[in-house]
């Protein structure tokens, strides 16, 4: 998809990785929704992209709260036009630091799976739709290797992700005769906050940063043919030098 | 656009049709899936003093939705589903969505002297960013609009505040500033907010619910007012015709070969309470036709083939459009009320809800269908206790129906229906 002249929405979008694909979506020529539930910081991102020459629209929601997706979806259509660029990246941890999960809180994994898992799903039920419509459109789902590998600690969050790989995999099935795509990103390691919380002894010099962790993802949503629909693609190993 | 029909869209009904437009039973040898329902004799003999009541509930579930097809070409009528669209319309129809969302239009607010007021936004702000409004006063939903007392009498320069519950802060209320009054009634109005873009959608957004009538039993999310392939929130009442429209029905149609196209419109509100003002309604409403809608209805035009709209906005849209000369898409107003005198240049079909003679959508009917048959197929709906309103069942008005020929009545697959 070419990204010029798109509408984007991008959750999780004040910092880390979300604020870094903003900014590299508004770069390319989109007009982003930018979403995370703390106002001040996110209007600071917003503020930092129309700065750089960028329409970028700051919406403070919680994407694990059912009644925030309606009101979300609503004034990011009225801002921007219709989303054609869903982009799923607002994940919590739960609490840190992480814990076994004998001594995991049943509703820390609730709210785990709310917003990792059932947000995801609510926004893009509510996004998709008017995608399949137009025939245009595509949902990045942003997932980890702890959905795949089976880390100590990390069980609340490796659950919600690997159920949103599969939920990816099923929307991917039931829009490609709508012409919407469906991407399931593992990003790698990155320097994050996130990252720092869960992790906070790491080697920094090793985790890769975000910004050009966004590159590789604008250019999945770019390379139709090196991402097609439904896979599940690892922003490291993903070969993009060649497309830039 | 001129557009000659490829077939007379509204024959009239005459006794020398009569036998020809008798409804044809399929037989019985037939295979099918499931017995489809008989065809049903038209005019169909309802008494008027038939103790039977509109349907007044609400349908929870989009696949639940009945439909009362109406071949507008043989007379006939067909109780089906919502499900049985695709398997009613043709190959090459062109269906045309209205994908409007619906914003929370109701906010509720004190008028300058303290006293209560609620406003329904009647439309998404127009020139100079001015937002068309009605006031209600006190009391909500519950209340029939008509019972509802006047508002507070405001003029130009007076400031509504709004969505200020007690112990909130100074800078959660919303301030409306009245801008303009209608000549038509003082309680139609234009409002200056205090803030605009997206501090203003979030401001609409936190205090504002859906319209909504208290023909309705409880209070109605955001979410039960929207249709499944809605986008930019321009309709202060849910374009209700395409709420029944699950994907599955929608993907069935593309199956079918349906062509899908879509466009805008804001749909208004339907009824205030206000004598002057209901004889007003619909107001003019804001549409936005794409390009490449304007083409698929072009290319189904030259082809011959029908266009389908799904709500009486999208007929609103398109033949106001056509009657402006606009037919390269784009945006545009109309103020068009259509009836039985109306020539239709563009719309061959419509799928709307159950509407009871009296109300404008009835009316707009006449266009698409004689009188004995509107009639006929309102005590039909009547009688079979169809549901009326917005989350209420369906009508599909059409010339010719697939279902409704023997010589098509292939097996209809059942695997998928929920």
């Amino acid at each position: 998809m070419h990204i010029r002249d798109t509408s984007s929405l991008v959750t999780g979008a004040s910092r880390g990785l979300g604020r870094a694909l903003a900014g590299r979506l508004a770069a390319a020529g989109s007009r982003v929704v930018m979403v995370a539930r703390e106002a001040g910081p996110l209007e600071r991102a917003a503020a930092e992209i129309r700065a750089a020459g960028g329409t970028a629209h700051a919406i403070a929601a919680d994407v694990g709260d059912k009644h925030a997706i309606h009101p979300l979806a609503g004034q990011a259509a009225a801002l921007v036009g219709p989303i054609d660029i869903l982009i799923n990246n607002a994940s919590t941890l739960g609490p840190t630091p992480l814990r076994l999960l004998l001594d995991t809180e049943c509703e820390d994994l609730e709210r785990a799976l709310a917003v990792n898992l059932v947000g995801p799903f609510r926004l893009s039920k509510v996004v998709a739709g008017s995608m399949a419509l137009r025939g245009r459109g595509i949902v990045v789902n942003l997932s980890s290797d702890a959905a795949v590998e089976p880390y100590a600690t990390w069980g609340a969050y490796a659950a919600s992700k690997a159920a949103l790989d599969q939920l990816s995999r099923v929307w991917a099935a039931e829009l490609a005769e709508h012409r919407v795509r469906v991407l399931a990103v593992d990003p790698g390691e990155m320097d994050t906050r996130m990252h720092a919380d869960a992790i906070p002894d790491a080697d920094r010099s090793t985790l890769a940063d975000p910004d050009a962790v966004a590159r590789r993802i604008v250019a999945m949503i770019e390379a139709e043919q090196l991402a097609p629909t439904g896979a599940r693609l690892v922003a490291p190993s993903f070969e993009v030098e060649a497309l830039l | 656009m001129t557009r000659a029909h490829p077939t007379p869209l509204r024959p009239p009904p005459t006794a020398a049709q009569e036998p020809r437009d008798r409804p044809i039973s399929p037989p019985a040898s037939l295979p099918r899936a499931r017995p489809a329902p008989p065809a049903i004799p038209w005019p169909l003999p309802v008494p008027d003093d038939r103790p039977v009541q509109w349907g007044r509930g609400a349908r929870e579930e989009r696949g639940d939705v009945r439909l009362l097809a109406v071949d507008t070409r043989h007379g006939r009528l067909l109780d089906r589903a919502a499900a049985d669209l695709p398997e009613l319309l043709l190959p090459g129809d062109l269906v045309v969505l209205n994908d409007a969302a619906t914003l929370p239009a109701s906010l509720s607010g004190r008028a300058p002297s303290g006293a209560p007021i609620e406003i329904r936004l009647a439309g998404p702000a127009g020139e100079r960013g001015r937002w068309p409004a009605v006031l209600f006063g006190a009391g909500d939903w519950h209340m029939r609009t008509e019972d509802r007392p006047p508002p507070e009498r405001l003029a130009p320069g007076d400031r509504i505040r709004l969505g200020d519950e007690p112990g909130a802060a100074d800078r959660d209320a919303l301030t409306a500033e009245i801008a303009s009054v209608s000549p038509i009634s003082p309680r139609l109005v234009e409002l200056d907010f205090d803030r605009a873009g997206a501090r203003l959608l979030a401001a609409l957004y936190r205090h504002g619910r859906p319209v909504q009538y208290s023909h309705q039993d409880r209070d109605l999310a955001l979410w039960s007012v929207q249709t499944a392939f809605a986008g930019p929130p321009w309709a202060v009442e849910m374009p209700s015709a395409g709420r029944p429209l699950s994907w599955q029905i929608l993907a069935g149609l593309r199956r079918r070969g349906v062509e899908l196209a879509w466009l805008t419109h804001a749909a208004g509100l339907s009824s205030t309470g206000d004598a002057a003002l209901d004889a007003a309604l619909p107001l003019p409403e804001q549409y936005d036709i794409p390009r490449a809608t304007a083409h698929a209805v072009h290319r189904a035009a030259a082809e011959g083939r029908r266009v389908i709209a799904v709500g009486t906005t999208v007929v609103r849209a398109l033949e106001g459009a056509a009657r402006s000369g606009r037919w390269a898409g784009g945006a545009g107003t109309t103020d068009l009320v259509l009836d039985a005198g109306s020539v239709i240049r563009v719309v061959d079909g419509v799928v709307t809800g159950v509407h009871a003679p009296g109300e404008s959508h009835y009316r707009l009917l006449g266009a698409f269908a004689p009188p004995a048959l509107l009639d006929a197929a309102w005590r039909h709906a009547r009688a079979r206790g169809y549901l009326q309103h917005e989350l209420g069942d369906l009508c599909l008005f059409a010339p010719g129906l697939a279902g409704a020929e023997p010589a098509v009545s292939a097996p209809r697959p059942t695997a998928a229906r929920p």
